[in-house]
């Protein structure tokens, strides 16, 4: 049975630091196996969250070797042998304690997204939605609310002052999604400018990249949502664009 | 400590558990304009609900006209082995299309028929294809439009926070006491109403597909707070789990893979379900693989493919193939969707699943078939409740979802759990506002109860030279595993029930090392008192119930048997001892029994 020695972050809000383990695992295994392990037979009070062990649920964030993953998702033969593997909290949130951190941010942003507003039925009291225009929307609802996106993301890790107005991408391919939800009838360009402050972001994908559910956040998601803030609502905008043939967010 | 120096919340009703039910549920009470509180044990949105993949099952009619809530009464009955309880199957297939619609209307995205109305696909027992679907993900679109829907009705969510013991006022159910995992404190809940919401047991099991938190914390807490437990016998293996790597063994594959199209097969490369058609399906089920395979596209002319047989079926059938040394080469069955539809429709339909082989096990469905067997999936039996309010035998006690005796009778239908949450969450909710709005006199809670809780839930630290809760744990699952699984075995089922109360004594001596604060050896410590719990009733229901019948097969009674078909095996605690009763199955009236006389 190979060994593999493993540095996990242990500590709370007061402080902390990395604790080598050498453990051993079996074929197969992910890095959510092994702190498993680790909690069953050398560190029996390491926090750690986790629920389906299958990528669906998103809970088991963690920044293994630096980049943030799922640790259900990240199996150990990706790793060469004798590389010892660092596992991490997702730094951009608050530590409660090993790797769990407290994402709450998240969860008031959540609350400020303004709901779907519905249309009024067909005739028949039924709704009628074709699948070629829900395709789009239905990539951004795959979304496990897993958070590395907004791990990764500049603005939330970076700058603390921006963060009561800024929601991140995870919101971001939210508002995209209701925005484009062939149901809604509600207008959210204030919310998304003001509340949301998507121009806040620049745009380098570093949330793209890191999403598990292969989601493409900037791409389909903020740039159309950026397009649509600066196309829709400013007519005189819309107009000199118009002419001079500027498709710039 | 008095009450007083605890932190204290009160509400008209709380709901525990914020999957699929608890969350329908919390939806609906607020609806009535109680105050509601949720409290669950993960984060929010991450539930169990999350993990469900094939769909959720409702007669809309929408690809096949024919269908209709009577049809699906009928499947989910015979499925059920007839040991369903009739109105709770009634109420839940006439109601079905309305939840369903719901969602959509709540923002839900499900896949669309070509004039745009909702898809749905065929899966196992359900003679129409019925279950409205997305992709493979339908129970992550369910929870995640409850959830963006409930944030906004004014509902108090209570995330990571575990309800350890219910509080009574002499007969009535009035809050619970639990802990907040972040910070180990306790917390006190006064309610005039109490919804579990909870789900399942299947971590009793070694083989599951069942997360941490499937622990039969409702299941215990109804129990210990005086209310009957029914059906518990009656546990669902999933006849198709990963099986290799063995560390992602019992995660699940769903039953999507056959619905649309996916065929099960053994080392000879044989299509072996056409030899377990019981006589009981003969009727509604093909014989042939050319029949069956038409079948997919004419449902008005042909029979079902056997590999869609109910689940309980299915997983006897991988397991007596494994047995007789036909498996596939790590101890499952080839489950083959590779050489029967093309790459991209596999991708579309199936992408998780897609997602989960090649990530997890290098393997491609598009091009070679996934080996799978039997995971621990489901209970069927659950809190006894009344059909209509969803009221337990404690007053002010409800429970819905997963935890909920009654409605799958001995084998549940796939697509039938999420529509079980939406359909009795509501109720849930609904009438636990109700009860409520009447409930009569002051809230009280006894210091003394909540006294003696917080003493017992603190006892994990003080336990010097205490052994580890995951070795309990470990042992538990091994236990359950060998002696309470798929077939069962009076001998191997009196022995469980020694080994129970080695674990029992085992686990009263569990040490948590560490502080409060996130500890999960203290939270497994604590867990382990409902997993033994639920453990002891499925066991205990399992050797009282003398004959086979969806998810209960005794080898030492192998057949089914009228009499034990108008019983249900019903669990109380008196004192601190469990006594089992059998009690008469509800009667079905007339007009809904002659549905079962027309042709099957």
């Amino acid at each position: 049975m190979p060994i593999v020695s493993m540095e996990v972050f242990r500590g709370d809000g007061g402080g902390g630091e990395f604790k080598t383990y050498d453990v051993d695992f079996d074929e197969g295994m992910v890095v959510l196996d092994v702190i498993h392990r680790l909690q069953a037979t050398q560190a029996r009070d390491l926090a750690c969250r986790w629920n389906c062990k299958a990528g669906k649920c998103g809970s088991c964030s963690a920044e293994i070797n630096g980049k943030p993953r799922l640790m259900c998702m990240t199996r150990m033969n990706t790793f060469a042998p004798g590389e010892s593997i660092s596992v991490a909290p997702i730094r951009t949130f608050p530590l409660i304690r090993d790797l769990v951190t407290d994402v709450s941010y998240n969860y008031e942003k959540a609350k400020q997204v303004p709901p779907l507003r519905l249309k009024p039925p067909e005739t028949d009291g039924t709704y009628r939605m074709m699948q070629e225009d829900i395709d789009r929307i239905q990539e951004f609802h795959k979304c496990i609310e897993c958070f590395l996106c907004q791990d990764v993301c500049h603005v939330i890790r970076d700058h603390e002052e921006k963060k009561k107005n800024f929601a991140g991408p995870r919101f971001f391919i939210k508002l995209a999604g209701l925005d484009m939800h062939p149901l809604d009838t509600r207008d959210r360009s204030e919310f998304v400018r003001q509340q949301a402050g998507v121009g806040l972001c620049n745009i380098t994908k570093c949330c793209t990249e890191v999403c598990p559910e292969h989601i493409h956040i900037t791409d389909n998601g903020i740039i159309p949502l950026k397009e649509r803030m600066a196309d829709g609502y400013d007519p005189i905008v819309w107009l000199l664009r118009k002419f001079r043939g500027q498709r710039k967010a | 400590m008095a009450n007083g120096d605890y932190e204290t919340h009160e509400h008209d009703v709380i709901v525990i558990g914020a999957g699929g039910a608890g969350l329908r549920a919390a939806i609906e009470a607020a609806a009535q304009g109680v105050s509601v509180g949720l409290v669950c044990k993960s984060l929010l949105g991450k539930a169990h609900t999350v993990m469900a993949e094939g769909g959720i099952a409702a007669a809309l009619g929408n690809v096949w006209p024919e269908d209709n809530w009577q049809v699906h009464f009928r499947d989910t009955m015979r499925g059920g082995k007839m040991l369903n309880n009739w109105r709770m199957a009634q109420l839940h297939a006439q109601e079905a299309p309305e939840r369903v619609l719901e969602l959509e209307r709540w923002g839900a995205l499900f896949d669309r028929t070509k004039d745009g109305r909702i898809l749905q696909r065929d899966f196992g027992g359900h003679r129409y294809a019925r279950l409205a679907h997305v992709g493979d993900r339908t129970g992550l679109e369910m929870i995640r439009t409850l959830q963006y829907h409930g944030i906004h009705q004014g509902i108090d969510v209570y995330m990571e926070c575990k309800i350890e013991r219910l509080l009574r006022d002499g007969d009535r159910v009035v809050g619970g006491l639990g802990y907040w995992r972040n910070t180990g404190k306790f917390v006190l809940f006064k309610a005039k109403a109490v919804v579990l919401a909870t789900g399942g047991v299947g971590k009793a099991w070694k083989v599951t597909s069942n997360s941490w938190e499937y622990t039969g914390d409702g299941q215990s807490l109804a129990l210990w707070a005086g209310a009957d437990l029914i059906d518990m016998e009656f546990v669902q293996f999933h006849p198709t789990g990963m099986v290799w790597p063995p560390s992602v063994r019992g995660i699940l594959v769903t039953e999507g893979v056959r619905g649309d199209g996916g065929t099960l097969r053994n080392k000879s490369g044989e299509r072996f379900m056409f030899n377990y058609i019981p006589e009981f399906f003969k009727g509604e089920t093909a014989d042939n693989e050319a029949e069956a395979d038409r079948w997919y596209e004419d449902k008005k002319n042909n029979r079902r493919t056997p590999d869609l047989l109910p689940r309980d079926e299915v997983a006897r059938a991988i397991n007596a193939e494994v047995k007789a040394g036909r498996g596939s080469p790590h101890g499952g069955a080839f489950l083959d969707i590779s050489t029967r539809r093309p790459a991209d429709y596999i991708r579309k339909r199936l992408p998780s699943m897609y997602h989960q082989f090649k990530e997890l096990a290098d393997v491609d469905i598009t091009k070679e078939p996934m080996e799978v067997g039997p995971t621990c999936h489901y209970i069927m039996g659950g809190v006894r409740v009344d059909a209509d309010t969803t009221a337990a035998t404690v007053k002010g006690l409800f429970a819905a979802g997963e935890v909920a005796g009654g409605l799958h009778g001995s084998n549940r239908l796939g697509g039938n759990s999420l529509s079980d949450l939406l359909v009795f969450g509501r109720r849930a909710g609904l009438y636990a506002a109700l009860y409520a709005k009447d409930f009569g006199g002051q809230l009280t809670v006894d210091s003394g109860q909540v006294e003696s809780i917080a003493h017992d839930m603190l006892e994990p630290f003080s336990r010097s030279g205490g052994e580890n809760p995951y070795a309990i744990q470990a042992d538990l699952q091994e236990t359950m595993q060998d002696l309470v699984g798929i077939i069962r075995t009076e001998s191997e089922l009196k022995d469980a029930l020694k080994k129970l109360e080695v674990l029992k004594q085992r686990a009263a001596k569990a040490r948590a090392e560490g502080g409060r604060a996130y500890n999960p050896s203290w939270h497994t410590a604590l867990d382990l008192s409902s997993l033994l719990t639920v453990a002891e009733c499925c066991t205990l229901a399992a050797l009282e119930r003398k004959e086979s019948r969806g998810g209960h097969t005794r080898d030492d009674h192998p057949y089914t048997d009228d009499t034990w078909g108008k019983i249900n095996v019903v669990i109380r605690q008196k004192g601190s001892a469990l006594q089992l009763a059998r009690e008469a199955l509800p009667e079905m009236p007339a007009e809904l029994r002659t549905l079962f006389q027309e042709r099957t």
